[in-house]
């Protein structure tokens, strides 16, 4: 992707504070870690394809499925996710930027380098006479206390898994309270609350869950370097604490963090169906306020994720009942989709088929998801291939399907081409039936006796068991076939692509009034919104007029800052102190990062 | 336009299910009061999941089918939504939860319940990686493969003496942590005589993929002869004998750091051996208590089960040394 600003070459990728060049460095660096925890994955089916598989050591299956979790939830659909927050939320809201655009470059620079600290794990094993080269985190993306501590597990695999996702949590922070802000703000004249675009309106909900449900890792993740590092007892039961402590924190945020993978895919799928059915969003109110409420009540659910530690009837009737009631709001949204589509011109695009193929996969992960939250069925289900499945028709089904209809949907805005159509179907086809020969039949071999993350199992679980195994390996390989066949349309239309024009679909958001790949400063007049769809023609009002070509009068644009980056620098180095026990590497990273933010605070505003 | 890849599917789901094909860890084949009340409140969510998924996925088939674009077709009506319709399908689902709700509760409180006082009470302790069962009123210490009377109430309590596990023998109801520092209970009554597969349920370190167990469920008699031989102390060796060798061998041995063996060593770090000989499996349920999988065991036991706390011996042991260690743990019936 290029041609999105006038200046050229890697130093001016480096500086810049443009909300456009971050989200695709944003979009790049997350389809790349996307294609790395797709590979662990692949090895991970590999091993499981037969009984007794010998491909990688029981060490290595567990560091590939913890960083396999841990890769795809932090590394792949969060900053995916946020690539489009940055692309098209300010040009949804008719902004020229995001209110804070230089924390935004140090959002992104400290998300690369966390994500990069924590696979550097793969390569240094020797480093640390580990008699391996990897030394990546093994204890599971959960990374459950006591087993985290240090007594349990000795080398720096923990380590970098501590403090490579506080690094992170810096970044989902710094760009959660940067979206807030910039949502509330920013908006064009007329541009009221509930004319916001759905995904936008998405976006902020996502944005609050972000700002809320990560310090509450952060505190855990805290807690767990100071027993590793300096002899705290937090998660030590001999000291009087328990291990529970951990999981209760660590739900307490991962509960809200799948809302905060899911909500941005649901807003996508809002965006897409109205535009390829030629109708409105159907009860638009519903949708927006059914996602507040979802991540409201998300907050409330935490322990269904522990129903097996034994709470008691009490707590698990409770939480089963809370988790019962998200299902409302879900069901609602789905319902309002459907009749979106309903009555519709449809339009069987790629972005469509994928939104569609949304609904239909998120509805069996919302159907599993429900026998999850009856505690005395989760308890037979929790920990086996049944969950394995539920997560993947959530996250794979759910979010990955909305994330490709957003990349179809929004690639020739990002790009000024069309992504091919034929090859987008190829893709489209081969995802959706690799993802159910894969993950279908994990339903049942959870059913039939299959726990999750076992590096082996032994002909004695049933011949039933090997064979689905082997399916699923199967569906695996063919989920690889068509991220290649994806990854082939991405580069073909760098030349042959179908230029898009400033508005390829039709659409009745603002983004699409103006070039696609927009000018540095987005829109040459600030457009004011009279209407939720504003560039359709409803009953009250006129479809808007698109902004002139050239701006009449110039726009100044802020160059670039070199000190977001030098700022993120600062934190890697401070995580390596504790890694390489060298006290002047933590004095180091916290010069660095102080004259970093000394020398931000203090630029010029005009450059 | 997707489902009906997935509609053909579940009939071939439904195939497996009924398969009473031999599943020795399957949730689907109940052999408990606690295993069958899951499984009936399960069957229910199922069905009820079904049918929601059958109507919701054919709405969704029909619009994309029929209201897929055409030449000439008229631009669509542009409806902004309907109050009755969404207050309809905000009410449909939480009608349909409560008839999952209710049950659950219900099945929730009925399953918490703790055994009768007469139950047979059993301690489960989970190691990386094997499974330590005491019996107090017995006076009984085993490891791997737990004994049960049939058609008897059982209290089994739950801990660790490391990391968290998870006990589950699926045919005998849900799973429960093992925490450290903390002890979990849960009650049942087994209903059929036979050996079921357990495995630990939560990750818990390299090996815990190795860390499988057996329920043998047996008839009173049976359990009686069981208990007879395990309170008794541990079986004598032939004068001369290979087996006699091998104790000699023990109780000089590496191995009397960890394990006990009544009369010769107080070990307590791995399973008791007093009476492994009559064990079915050896390793935590990953091999047959044979004496070829004994003695690769006894050999080289980390090279078997990755990790594993028994460390292989330095210098190593002669062919002939593990052969007497086998026949004299063989014969600890």
């Amino acid at each position: 992707m290029s041609g999105t600003h006038e200046a050229r070459g890697l130093r001016s990728w480096l500086l810049t504070t443009d909300h456009k060049r971050i989200g695709l460095l944003y979009f790049w660096t997350a389809f790349a870690f996307f294609l790395v925890g797709g590979l662990e994955a692949l090895v991970i089916r590999l091993q499981l394809a037969q009984p007794e598989g010998r491909l990688v050591s029981a060490e290595t299956f567990n560091q590939l499925f913890t960083m396999h979790g841990t890769t795809m939830v932090f590394l792949a659909l969060m900053p995916l996710s946020a690539s489009f927050f940055n692309y098209i939320v300010p040009l949804q809201i008719g902004a020229r930027d995001v209110a804070f655009p230089r924390l935004n470059a140090f959002s992104y620079w400290v998300f690369l380098l966390g994500g990069l600290l924590m696979n550097a794990s793969w390569f240094v094993g020797p480093l640390f006479d580990a008699g391996m080269l990897s030394v990546a985190p093994n204890a599971g993306w959960f990374g459950y206390a006591n087993l985290t501590e240090r007594q349990f597990s000795p080398g720096p695999n923990i380590d970098f898994w501590v403090l490579g996702l506080q690094i992170l949590g810096i970044s989902s922070l710094a760009a959660g309270f940067n979206f807030i802000v910039t949502i509330l703000n920013l908006r064009a004249p007329g541009m009221k609350m509930m004319r916001l675009p759905t995904f936008t309106w998405m976006t902020l909900v996502t944005q609050f869950l972000i700002i809320t449900a990560f310090p509450v890792i952060t505190v855990a993740l805290v807690f767990l370097m100071f027993d590793r590092f300096f002899g705290t007892q937090f998660y030590v039961h001999q000291a009087g604490a328990t291990p529970i402590l951990w999981q209760h924190l660590f739900w307490l945020f991962g509960h809200p963090e799948v809302y905060i993978l899911i909500l941005p895919a649901m807003g996508i799928v809002s965006e897409v169906l109205p535009t390829f059915s030629r109708k409105p969003l159907f009860g638009y109110t519903v949708v927006v306020y059914s996602g507040v409420l979802i991540g409201f009540m998300g907050w409330g659910v935490w322990s269904h994720h522990m129903f097996a530690v034994g709470l008691g009837p009490i707590a698990d009737a409770v939480f089963s009942a809370t988790t019962m009631l998200i299902a409302v709001p879900t069901g609602v949204k789905i319902f309002n989709w459907i009749a979106t589509l309903w009555g519709g011109d449809i339009r069987g695009t790629t972005a469509l088929h994928f939104a569609v193929g949304f609904i239909a996969m998120f509805i069996i992960g919302g159907l599993s998801g429900v026998s999850h939250a009856s505690p005395p069925a989760d308890l037979q289900q929790t920990d086996t291939y049944y969950v394995v499945a539920h997560i993947h028709y959530v996250l794979f089904g759910g979010t990955i399907f909305g994330l490709f209809a957003g990349m179809y949907y929004w690639w020739p805005k990002m790009t000024g081409r069309r992504l091919g159509e034929r090859l987008g179907k190829a893709h489209f086809w081969l995802t959706f039936i690799g993802m159910n020969v894969a993950f279908f039949p994990m339903h049942l071999s959870g059913l039939l006796g299959m726990p999750r993350r076992i590096y082996t199992y032994g002909p004695d679980l049933g011949p039933g068991i090997a064979q689905l195994n082997l399916v699923s390996t199967v569906g695996a390989l063919l989920v690889a076939v068509a991220t290649l066949v994806f990854v082939w349309n991405m580069w073909r239309p760098r030349r042959h692509g179908e230029a898009a024009g400033n508005d390829p679909w039709g659409g009745a958001t603002l983004e699409w009034s103006i070039p696609s790949p927009p000018p540095v400063y987005n829109f040459s007049v600030i457009p004011t919104v009279e209407s939720r769809l504003p560039r359709w023609k409803t009953e009250h009002h006129a479809a808007m007029r698109d902004p002139p070509a050239a701006p009449p009068a110039p726009i100044h644009v802020p160059g670039g800052s070199v000190w977001p980056l030098v700022t993120a620098l600062g934190l890697p180095v401070l995580a390596l102190a504790p890694l390489a026990h060298a006290l002047w590497l933590a004095f180091l990273g916290a010069a660095i990062l102080l004259i970093g933010i000394y020398r931000w605070a203090f630029e010029p505003f005009e450059v | 336009m997707p489902s009906r890849y997935r509609l053909r599917l579940i009939p071939v789901a439904l195939a497996f299910w009924g398969c009473a094909g031999p599943f020795p860890q399957s949730t689907l084949h109940p052999r408990s009061d606690f295993a069958r009340a899951i499984d009936q409140l399960f069957t229910g969510i199922f069905w009820w999941a079904l049918g929601v998924f059958v109507i919701v996925e054919t709405i969704l088939l029909i619009s994309v089918i029929r209201f897929r674009h055409r030449e000439g077709k008229p631009a669509p009506k542009p409806t902004h939504g309907h109050t009755v319709m969404e207050i309809a399908w905000t009410l449909a689902p939480a009608v349909i939860l409560v008839f999952i709700a209710v049950p659950t509760v219900r099945t929730i409180f009925a399953t918490a319940r703790d055994a009768p006082a007469d139950a047979l009470k059993v301690e489960v302790i989970g190691h990386q990686w094997w499974w330590e069962y005491r019996y107090p009123d017995l006076g009984i210490v085993t490891a791997n493969e737990m004994r049960l009377p049939v058609g008897k109430p059982v209290q089994v309590s739950i801990t660790s003496a490391d990391v968290i596990h998870s006990f589950w023998v699926p045919a005998l109801g849900g799973k429960r942590d093992a925490t450290p520092g903390r002890i979990s209970r849960i009650a049942f009554r087994a209903d059929s005589v036979g050996d079921y597969s357990g495995q630990c349920a939560e990750f818990c370190g390299e090996s815990h993929a190795n860390m499988r167990f057996r329920v043998l469920v047996e008839s009173d008699s049976g359990f009686a002869a069981w208990v007879q031989r395990e309170r008794g102390g541990p079986a004598p060796q032939a004068k001369g004998s290979l087996a006699e060798q091998g104790r000699q061998l023990f109780a000089r041995s590496a191995c009397i750091a960890c394990h006990v063996v009544e009369g010769v060593s107080k070990g307590v770090l791995g399973p008791s051996l007093t009476h492994v000989g009559g064990r079915t499996t050896i390793a935590a349920g990953l091999f047959p208590n044979d004496s070829a999988h004994f003695a690769r065991w006894i050999a080289d036991a980390p090279s078997l089960k990755p990790g594993a706390r028994m460390a292989r011996m330095a210098p190593p042991l002669t062919e002939a040394d593990v052969a007497a260690l086998v026949a004299y743990l063989r014969s600890l019936q």
